[in-house]
């Protein structure tokens, strides 16, 4: 029950994301989006997301509010404003139809599978020695992934580094 | 399933941010909430009807249990979306001090 008012909470939050004139706004709405998400995590007994997605979100908004300071600019909305909306409300009207009749074939809500993970919880605390499971499947059975997720966050860092650069770049130099 | 299509519905809201608007910054952001969207759906498909916290205790057995492996994927999947945004903030930055807009219709001049 609080999972569908959280749910509920956070769609309308993310429309008023969406449909907000003010990007400064925007942002905030954006915000209230992610720590709902992290409200949910909490319900859905998972802490360790819970607290990283709460570290995310508050990168999140800092990040975008730096980038949106000072650079309110008013909404332009002209040219094909009638096909441009239907189009996509028209996509995502067909996509919300067939994934109606994919979600019938999962599991129900609070029965899940639990083939694979039947394995990591038998034997997992005698293996990896870490009590929490979470981190032991993190750090010692998927370990590749995050060597991957390292390697992934490295690249994104120096991209970000090159794209914002001062010294190199034509714009600066004259 | 109810809760399935709430997500559903959550990541359209996401995509038609995507889709139609003309702001860059609401565009990183419609990308941020479906991403939001599709780590809530992963983590709700590993829920259990009065389970526990994956994590376990010296002096007890916890029979019932939620699925820890949704929630490990996800946690690798938060982070990579966080440098993802980063990434697309800064490339939002460049095309501000470059063209003074955030209109992507008034990005037109193809320039180095």
């Amino acid at each position: 029950m609080e999972l569908y008012i959280l749910l509920i909470f956070m769609i309308f939050a993310a429309f008023v994301a969406i449909e907000m004139k003010d990007l400064f706004s925007s942002v905030i709405a954006m915000g209230a989006v992610g720590f709902a998400l992290c409200l949910a995590f909490l319900i859905v007994k998972a802490p360790d997301l819970a607290i990283t997605q709460l570290v995310v979100e508050i990168l999140c908004l800092i990040i975008l509010i730096r980038a949106t300071m000072n650079k309110d600019l008013p909404l332009v909305i002209e040219g094909r404003w009638v096909f441009n909306t239907m189009a996509t409300l028209i996509f995502a009207g067909v996509f919300l139809f067939f994934s109606y009749w994919a979600l019938k074939e999962l599991p129900n809500f609070g029965e899940p599978l639990m083939t694979v993970v039947r394995k990591y919880m038998e034997e997992g605390a005698d293996k990896t020695g870490s009590v929490n499971l979470v981190t032991g499947v993190v750090l010692d059975f998927r370990a590749y992934d995050t060597l991957g997720e390292a390697a992934a966050l490295f690249a994104a860092v120096i991209g970000i580094v090159t794209v914002l650069r001062k010294t190199g770049s034509k714009s600066h130099d004259k | 399933m109810g809760l399935y299509f709430l997500c559903i519905i959550l990541f359209c809201v996401g995509l038609y941010g995507v889709l139609r608007k003309r702001n860059i910054v609401k565009i990183i952001i419609g990308l941020v909430i479906m991403n939001y969207s599709i780590s809530l759906f992963f983590v709700l498909l590993g829920y259990k009807f009065h389970g526990r916290a994956p994590i376990e205790s010296q002096n007890q057995t916890i029979a019932n249990m939620v699925d820890p492996l949704p929630q490990a994927l996800v946690l690798t999947s938060i982070v990579i979306s966080l440098a993802v945004m980063a990434l697309l903030i800064a490339i939002a930055i460049r095309i501000y001090e470059r063209y003074g807009t955030f209109d992507i219709t008034k990005i037109k001049r193809l320039r180095g």
